[in-house]
């Protein structure tokens, strides 16, 4: 069903999402998701995670003890 | 990446370790973070091949098997994902995720790598690394959905 990207079904236009959202274009703007209420929500819903996913694992640094042991350890292998 | 701190901090040393012995091999081909974060990054994929999980299930990932092919993406309009979500409960989603899913997933969304940089710090095509995001995203989509209908009781 190539041709009226705005006729395609859910299934052809989510097999062509991956590509759709790598390549950075707005999938919202995609004349399927247009007329389509399921995939206008599932993008949201991508979207979403995509936002909440920023929050997640703050940079923890490792305790002390980790970096004398890799002190000792390059000391071993300088040897 | 791993999910286990004491495993992270072992990782963590033995990433140290290989930037000592290899160094001098860093020509300034590519901008000394970006060599030392490929770096980091082999010393995990190592780690989980030797936990024998298959790091880019990618192949694999290509393949929707029967409970995760497009038609999943369908889902109850009355469980939408709205408002914040739980990052407690996105955490072990994540960490539930299949190792090539999770790398791919924690470099992109969290991390913010571009897909050709995750393409070769994992040595997998562009096209596999958006694919694998993609995916990763729908099994968080559906493990989020699964927590809430459970929380909703229904």
């Amino acid at each position: 069903m190539k041709g009226d990207p705005g006729k395609m079904s859910c299934v052809e236009f989510q097999a062509q999402l991956p590509e759709l959202i790598g390549s950075g274009e707005d999938a919202a703007a995609h004349p399927h998701v247009q007329s389509c209420d399921r995939c206008r929500a599932l993008l949201a819903e991508l979207e979403t995670i995509a936002e909440a996913a920023r929050q997640l694992f703050p940079s923890v640094e490792p305790p002390d003890e980790v970096w004398a042991q890799i002190e000792s350890a390059l000391k071993q292998e300088g040897k | 990446m791993v999910g286990n701190v004491a495993e992270a901090e072992d990782l963590t040393q033995e990433a140290f370790l290989q930037l000592h012995r290899k160094i001098a091999t860093f020509r300034g081909d590519s901008a000394f973070s970006t060599w030392l974060h490929r770096l980091a990054i082999n010393v995990v994929l190592m780690q989980l091949r030797k936990k024998g999980l298959s790091l880019i299930s990618l192949d694999e990932a290509m393949e929707p098997t029967p409970d995760e092919g497009p038609s999943r993406s369908f889902g109850a309009p009355d469980l939408t994902l709205t408002g914040a979500i739980d990052r407690l409960a996105l955490e072990r989603a994540v960490a539930d995720l299949p190792a090539g899913y999770r790398l791919t997933f924690i470099l992109h969304d969290v991390e913010g790598f571009e897909h050709n940089e995750i393409a070769s710090m994992l040595d997998c095509s562009i096209g596999n690394s958006k694919s694998q995001l993609h995916k990763a995203r729908l099994k968080l989509r559906d493990a989020l959905r699964a927590q809430k209908r459970a929380e909703e009781g229904t």
